[in-house]
């Protein structure tokens, strides 16, 4: 502030005498200059707030206020968004594991997918080409009764509606034609196939009764790499 | 002349210590600053008038710049301290601006 203090020169001298005067301007001009020095340096500080009046400021804080709160609440907003999309993607993955997952379950029991697992490889011998497709029918069947999960029998997957046919030691599975003697791949608990196929009274007796031999050979790893194809249905259409 | 002088050595002195404006005079300096440039510009009148007077000049000087403060300090406590700020740089601004047409015809004849 342009203060001043009461000059010390006598009166007459202090606003009538030509140097008098002038130094009392010059003070006044030079302590004006000053203070618009000062102002300009405190304006271009760059803290506009220090320069304002507690009401303003006042107002400043409180839209600062609602400015954040109205943040805080866009932030909540969209983090319960991305919460209900990760919960959605998360669903969606399962839905899709658990699909793929059935798939292939499906895909090995129809036989499309190679598989491999426990089980038994079955070489059974026909010297005297007496076993025909029903006996042989009978040795899928039991491994199939026992829990096996694939078989592969010679060089034929099979499947839901695979054939047996033949007699006399030239037999037709699937319209493959295989001879004695006929390796059988399955997978399954390998100790139930062996006992189930050495049930008394029967596959393996009945292969031993026509003067062959059913042998199995109970394995850790059983791959089973031949698959069929399934064809689309044409008639049959799912219902719900 | 010399108060030209002064008021460049104010400003460079302003410049060179670069003090800081105590807290309390925050809110008056700026309107002091304006009613002593008022002042100033009325003495420049005066002086184109060829109607001077040191003792005129010295006296509206210290006067307007106390009268202004006071009426800020007033504002201040009253409530009312924007708007009376606003207030005093209104008038004084009407000031300046009919004393700067004043010099300005003094000095262009326009």
């Amino acid at each position: 502030m342009a203060h001043e203090r009461p000059s010390p020169y006598p009166r007459k001298h202090r606003l009538h005498g030509p140097h008098g005067s002038a130094a009392l301007i010059g003070v006044l001009t030079l302590l004006l200059g000053f203070a618009i020095a000062v102002q300009l340096r405190a304006n271009s500080n760059g803290d506009a707030l220090s320069g304002l009046r507690e009401d303003d400021l006042i107002g400043i804080l409180d839209n600062q206020n609602a400015r954040a709160d109205g943040l805080r609440q866009q932030i909540t907003d969209l983090q319960n968004n991305l919460a209900d999309l990760r919960n959605t993607g998360d669903r969606s993955a399962a839905a899709r594991r658990q699909a793929t997952q059935q798939a292939e379950e499906l895909g090995i029991l129809l036989g499309t997918l190679p598989a491999t697992g426990p089980g038994v490889r079955v070489v059974v011998t026909d010297p005297g080409g007496k076993l025909n497709g029903e006996d042989l029918l009978d040795v899928v069947e039991e491994l199939r009764g026992a829990g096996a999960e694939a078989i592969q029998f010679g060089t034929v997957r099979v499947g839901t509606s695979s054939s047996f046919e033949g007699a006399g030691g030239a037999l037709t599975v699937d319209g493959s034609h295989l001879r004695a003697p006929y390796t059988v791949l399955a997978i399954g608990d390998a100790k139930t196939l062996d006992t189930a196929l050495n049930i008394p009274g029967g596959v393996a007796a009945t292969v031993r009764a026509a003067g062959g031999a059913l042998v199995v050979h109970e394995l850790k790893t059983v791959r089973i790499t031949v698959t069929r194809s399934v064809a689309r249905p044409a008639y049959v259409k799912p219902s719900h | 002349m010399i108060a030209g002088l002064a008021l460049v050595a104010g400003v460079v002195l302003g410049l060179i210590l670069r003090p800081t404006v105590p807290t309390w005079l925050e809110p008056y300096l700026p309107i002091a600053v304006v009613a002593a440039l008022d002042a100033v510009f009325g003495g420049i009148r005066a002086r184109l008038d060829g109607i001077f007077d040191a003792k005129v000049f010295v006296v509206s000087f210290i006067s307007n710049v106390l009268v202004a403060a006071l009426i800020v300090f007033l504002g201040d406590k009253l409530g009312v301290g924007s708007q009376l700020s606003t207030a005093v740089v209104v008038v004084l601004g009407i000031r300046i601006f009919g004393n700067a047409a004043a010099i300005r015809r003094h000095l262009f004849r326009a």
